[in-house]
């Protein structure tokens, strides 16, 4: 009998991404964008949208796949399916797709984000009711209503058990802002950062300052899901979905994980748990990572999470250029990430992830041959592992 | 501007006991009334032996500040007028996995602004006050 891992290991690849142009008060609709998304990873895949049976997505996505399929022409759609919790979904969205494909539920999937983001009228946190009968009545009445708000306060407790500092923080925010300005695609690569920029930067939440804080970007990403086999005869090099794997763990409550024996244990640790597992590779072997970073904290927590150090070692991991390219042990979000590049809920993590399997990242890292892509910490979460061979 | 505050529905069923205690002055915990579990936030069954009954138990006040952060805006209008200001999470001083979010104050009615962020550490002693908007007296944080 096959390993379960066998099921779904390199089974399934990328094989076509398309994204649209990233800025703040772009004219086209939610739905426009989704649906040029989709329709330019279907061209760069080199598949008919009448092709497309598959279609997978976040809970949180506006557009609704009834309407994507109609505008794009997509064909009979026998498989569809949507990952919940926001920033945790991206790598789930993508692993679920892969899944489909591998079991024969669908023979072309796609997946994508669109979002816009950048009107301040348009953040969650400002649409709430005034009477919370949910998780938020224990946070929202004290003052905590952003998502910034709800992480600064476990990163307080991480720097006071750990030691961390803000100038790990600021290593973080610093290395992601030289790897947009190689960028083109990014909205904030033309502006340079310096560490005293970031250290004078106001505060939003203490002890997170504006530069800690991933952006507010209008755009949409989307990829095509196909079987190896069907990949291989593709326009690109696949990148095969290798492992993946979702993270809910115990009594977590999302976002104000608070209430658990160890809240600085996140869901990254469940995922990495099973995605570990299921991969013939090792933390060590993972040429390059694309970290969830809606706030610099995450990454630390991700580092650890994931494997790559243990716990209470992440922020010195970021010393000494150890996440940046060309030359760091490990160069994490080499696009820019959620807070130079654009944010659009961690899906340009994912097309980053597979570009430098492609080899046409603009810091591209010599011989990426292992590429991890991680969702949203602090909620549950999900994370890939591209490889270049299968 | 409390009047644009956010507060708790007093008619969630899993959790209005908690806020009528708060209305008496006392902080309340919800306990597993099968195995004695407590539980915070309440929610509707006991992970542990997967008891749905519940009782409420006093509980001392009394804690210490386990993290705590300084908001500054943007932030809703009601909440921009008090910045920046202090949020906490305090453990309970008999049982330090249950937690808390609060504010630390100076006095019960007092603003949520007017400790010098500066003075606020971890670990530091804090007892429960009740500060009374609309019909939800909210527990915050006095220094003990």
């Amino acid at each position: 009998m096959a390993r379960s891992s066998d099921l779904i290991k390199d089974k399934a690849a990328v094989a076509g991404i398309g994204q649209t142009v990233f800025g703040k008060g772009l004219p086209d609709t939610e739905l426009s964008l989704a649906c040029q998304a989709v329709s330019l990873a279907l061209d760069d895949a080199g598949i008919d949208p009448s092709e497309v049976d598959g279609i997978s997505s976040y809970t949180m996505e506006v557009n609704r796949e009834v309407d994507v399929a109609r505008n794009v022409g997509l064909g009979d759609v026998s498989w569809f399916s949507q990952v919940g919790f926001g920033g945790g979904a991206g790598c789930g969205v993508v692993g679920q797709a892969a899944m489909a494909v591998a079991t024969g539920q669908c023979n072309v999937a796609v997946a994508w984000r669109a979002r816009k983001r950048a009107a301040a009228t348009s953040r969650p946190w400002a649409q709430v009711s005034r009477r919370l009968s949910d998780a938020q009545q224990w946070s929202r009445p004290f003052g905590v209503l952003r998502p910034v708000d709800e992480i600064a306060l476990l990163t307080r407790r991480y720097m006071h058990e750990y030691g961390a500092t803000r100038d790990h923080l600021a290593n973080i925010a610093l290395a992601f802002r030289k790897h947009a300005a190689r960028n083109p695609a990014s909205t904030m690569g033309h502006k340079s950062m310096t560490r005293d920029d970031y250290m004078n930067a106001r505060w939003i939440s203490e002890p997170l300052c504006l530069f800690d804080n991933c952006l507010e970007t209008d755009g949409a990403l989307a990829v095509v899901v196909v079987s190896a086999e069907r990949a291989r005869d593709l326009r690109h090099a696949p990148a095969y979905v290798h492992a993946f794997a979702q993270g809910l763990p115990p009594q977590h409550q999302t976002m104000t994980n608070y209430f658990t024996e160890d809240p600085l244990r996140g869901p990254a640790w469940t995922a990495a748990k099973r995605m570990w597992a299921m991969a013939d590779v090792k933390p060590a072997d993972v040429k390059v990572a694309q970290l969830y970073d809606a706030f610099s904290p995450l990454i630390i927590l991700s580092l650890e999470g994931y494997g790559f150090c243990e716990r209470g070692e992440g922020g010195p991991f970021t010393d000494n250029g150890q996440i940046e390219w060309p030359d760091g042990r490990l160069p994490v979000n080499t696009s820019g990430g959620g807070m130079s590049e654009a944010y659009v809920h961690g899906f340009n993590l994912i097309l980053e992830g597979v570009r430098q399997i492609r080899g046409t990242s603009t810091a591209q890292v010599d011989g990426a041959d292992v590429s991890l892509v991680t969702s949203g910490e602090g909620v549950p979460t999900s994370a890939v592992i591209f490889t270049k061979d299968a | 501007m409390e009047d644009q505050w956010l507060l708790p529905d007093l008619d969630d069923p899993t959790s209005n006991e908690f806020w009528l205690g708060c209305e008496r002055g006392e902080l309340l915990v919800q306990v597993c009334d099968a195995c004695g579990a407590r539980r915070m936030p309440p929610r509707p069954m006991c992970a542990a032996c997967r008891s749905t009954a519940v009782r409420w138990d006093k509980t001392s006040g009394r804690g210490r500040i386990w993290s705590f952060i300084v908001a500054h805006p943007p932030l809703l209008p009601a909440f921009a007028s008090e910045a920046p200001y202090n949020a906490i999470i305090v453990e309970l001083e008999e049982d330090p996995s249950i937690r808390f979010v609060g504010n630390l104050v100076a006095s019960a009615d007092g603003p949520i602004g007017e400790i010098e962020p500066a003075t606020i550490t971890i670990g530091e002693p804090v007892r429960v006050v009740f500060h009374r908007i609309e019909d939800v007296w909210l527990p915050r944080w006095v220094r003990a």
